[in-house]
């Protein structure tokens, strides 16, 4: 049975720059923003551009095991995660390259996940970003059980209310039980939490039309808080939205659905094929949607950067590739016996009996001389 | 001391528990107003409010989800699942997320959730109120697996569960909740014995019989039976089953040379099986018989009309020690 599918309906986009780099005014988002940041703005969709394009060549050249690409969703991370204050807690999916970034995560803590040598190892806390969580939704939970801590610290509403909690998941992800759950939660409680869908259009293989009916916005309503939708590929109206949705939060408003409308141009990750399940022509639409593109033709356009900008944020980005790059190819493997740290606060007994004979089986082949 | 049940005394334990650390938070389905279905909770929400007593919505997945997220946030959650049967869709959460946040941050984060669980048969429940699935942690690294036997130790356990820096899964005997005996409430669990030890609940120089949670008290029955025929078995309370303490375990072993496991969960791939290989690399040249396992069968948890003959029960436990004695 096929079915009617309004899911993918663009009716209602919160728009403030077209993809012709035209500004455009919205009523509920009023946006000031002074040439230097949105110059900085195009500055971290370069740099992450380049970073994400860097990590898939290395993987292409056997130095990551996988890649993850955010090819096309710069905007949308870019946007959302300048929007937030020092004190604001994040919680990514694994493909949130851009958000973190602007958290101050280094790239080369990216590699170290993607190439084998841990599992993500940054302080979430030192950066307020969460691991990065594979098993799709169920970091939504932790962020919303994270906003209810805020609650219990007595840290929302109030003149000094700064802090509020950002879910980042995919459409894909909608389907979730955990999602839905946390959706149920963070509104029962009045959690201090948005919930960042990014709805490029695509679950590896699996269109829009296979998770929903209706776009996904609207299902917020049914769990009783207000949703969105965004042009994803609008890095200003991302910013402006999640700015007004995490303040709401702080506040004491409760939780907001932010549906990112955006495309993956890449692959699921750099084990995928698309060409197995989507026309290309359907990319090539979106490409006239690029998100960095609007925004130079923007400053372009109203003498807001110089052409030495241009080149000089093209220099960086080289810059911050070679570097990962070199940082990728150089990174040691871990040793051996690092595989038993960390399981719990002290080694127990069975894992200390573990490592003593892991270590000397290893030191056999020495003595060997093998 | 106090005479109390154990369900009594895990009351008494969360209390001291949220008493001395602001942090600890209670979470659970009926938690709250109603005390729990077994009442473990009674009167916790009116003392210490719906802040820290949450009643939450019916979702397992999100009550370990969400006490992560505060676990996070520096709080310290107690959640309840309410039967056995019901901590399936919490499965991803507790063994892909609480288990391995620690070893996934490199040590930057610790989860220090506690997650009670009623478990074990013998209350005559419908389906899925009745079942043991401690080997479903126990098998998964990054968690701690205790159970507590009686009412005494539900008191010390609970707190060291809540106070220990690692994720812990607290299985108690739900049969054994009305069960009483005399519990220090006034002590601190300073003096307690580790919660990652076994304890010898009766001494014994024939066989060494291993158990936990329900199965305690059978044991302990049988083998005051036993010693009317003369055969002297010494019983040991695991408390808990990951990590196992195998040095109280094999001590013992050695002595007696001779090792009945006993559980209510299945034989198959069950603790009694990870034991037997351990006690027999450890303790070979001192076992007269090979290590014999007492427990569920490898189906589905019967309908309770059949639930006894399921269950391990003395005359079960006593046939085992005899096949062992028998070497």
């Amino acid at each position: 049975m096929t079915v009617e599918s309004g899911a993918a309906t663009t009716d209602q986009l919160v728009q403030l720059l077209t993809p012709e780099g035209e500004r455009i005014e919205h009523p509920d988002y009023p946006l000031d923003l002074s040439a230097a940041d949105i110059r900085a703005m195009y500055r971290d969709l370069v740099l992450v551009r380049r970073i994400d394009t860097e990590a898939i060549s290395l993987q292409r050249q056997g130095e990551l095991g996988i890649w993850a690409s955010l090819l096309g969703q710069e905007a949308a991370q870019i946007g959302s995660g300048r929007a937030l204050t020092l004190d604001d807690m994040v919680f990514p999916t694994y493909r949130e390259h851009g958000v973190a970034w602007c958290r101050g995560i280094d790239p080369v803590k990216l590699l170290e996940l993607y190439r084998g040598v841990s599992h993500g190892g940054w302080d979430p806390e030192e950066h307020k970003f969460h691991l990065y969580t594979i098993v799709i939704g169920s970091q939504t939970l932790h962020a919303t059980g994270y906003a209810m801590g805020i609650q219990r610290d007595g840290a929302v509403g109030g003149d000094s209310a700064n802090e509020a909690v950002i879910a980042y998941f995919g459409d894909g992800a909608t389907s979730q039980g955990d999602v839905n759950e946390a959706f149920v939660w963070a509104s029962v409680f009045n959690a201090p939490v948005v919930f960042f869908c990014q709805n490029n259009q695509w679950a590896i293989s699996e269109p829009l039309e296979k998770q929903s009916r209706i776009p996904l916005y609207q299902r917020a309503r049914g769990f009783g808080f207000p949703g969105l939708r965004v042009d994803g590929n609008d890095v200003l109206a991302c910013y402006a939205v999640t700015q007004k949705a995490m303040q709401a939060a702080r506040e004491g408003q409760g939780p907001t659905f932010i549906e990112a409308f955006t495309y993956r141009m890449g692959a699921h990750t750099t084990t995928d094929d698309p060409t197995r399940y989507r026309l290309a022509s359907e990319l090539e639409a979106w490409k006239l949607k690029d998100p960095i593109e609007r925004v130079r033709a923007y400053l372009v356009r109203t003498g807001q950067a110089e052409p030495e900008f241009f080149a000089a944020v093209d220099a960086e980005a080289k810059e911050v590739g070679a570097r990962i790059r070199e940082a990728c190819r150089t990174m040691p493997d871990p040793p051996p016996l690092a595989i038993f740290d960390n399981v719990y606060a002290e080694p127990t007994s069975i894992l200390r009996e573990e490592r003593e004979q892991y270590a000397a089986y290893l030191d056999s082949f020495e003595e060997a001389g093998r | 001391m106090t005479t109390l049940t154990l369900s009594k005394a895990l009351n008494a334990g969360l209390r001291k528990a949220m008493e001395n650390d602001p942090k600890v938070l209670i979470m659970g389905e009926d938690v709250g107003k109603l005390g729990g279905v077994f009442r473990v909770t009674d009167g916790l929400q009116k003392d210490f409010g719906e802040d820290r007593v949450i009643d939450t919505p019916l979702a397992e997945s999100a009550i370990v989800g969400t006490a992560i997220g505060l676990a996070l946030r520096g709080f310290r959650p107690v959640c309840e699942i309410q039967f056995d049967g019901f901590v399936y869709p919490a499965t991803n959460q507790i063994v892909s997320q609480l288990a391995k946040m620690r070893y996934r941050s490199r040590g930057n984060v610790s989860l220090p959730v506690t997650i009670r669980i009623p478990c074990g048969g013998g209350i005559g429940a419908v389906e899925h109120h009745s079942e043991s699935p401690e080997m479903m942690f126990a098998h998964t690294a990054g968690l701690r697996v205790v159970a507590c036997a009686d009412a005494a130790d539900a008191f010390a356990m609970i707190q060291q569960s809540i106070s220990c820096d690692d994720p812990v899964i607290f299985f108690e005997p739900k049969r054994r909740y009305w069960d009483k005996a005399e519990v220090d409430t006034g002590s601190g669990v300073t003096h307690a014995l580790p919660l990652d030890r076994a304890k010898v609940v009766l001494d014994g120089t024939d066989v060494t019989l291993l158990a936990y949670g329900p199965l305690v008290r059978t044991c302990l029955e049988s083998a005051l039976a036993a010693r009317q025929d003369g055969r002297s078995i010494e019983v040991i309370d695991l408390r808990s089953l990951s990590p196992l303490d195998m040095e109280t375990i094999s001590a013992s072993v050695r002595r007696t040379g001779r090792c009945v496991v006993a559980h209510e969960a299945p034989v198959y791939a069950g603790l009694g099986a990870e034991i037997a290989a351990r006690v027999t690399e450890q303790c070979f040249y001192h076992l007269e018989a090979p290590v014999l396992r007492v427990g569920g069968f490898h189906t589905p948890y019967p309908p309770s009309r059949l639930e006894d003959h399921y269950l391990p029960d003395l005359d079960r436990i006593l046939d085992a020690v005899d096949r062992a004695s028998g070497y």
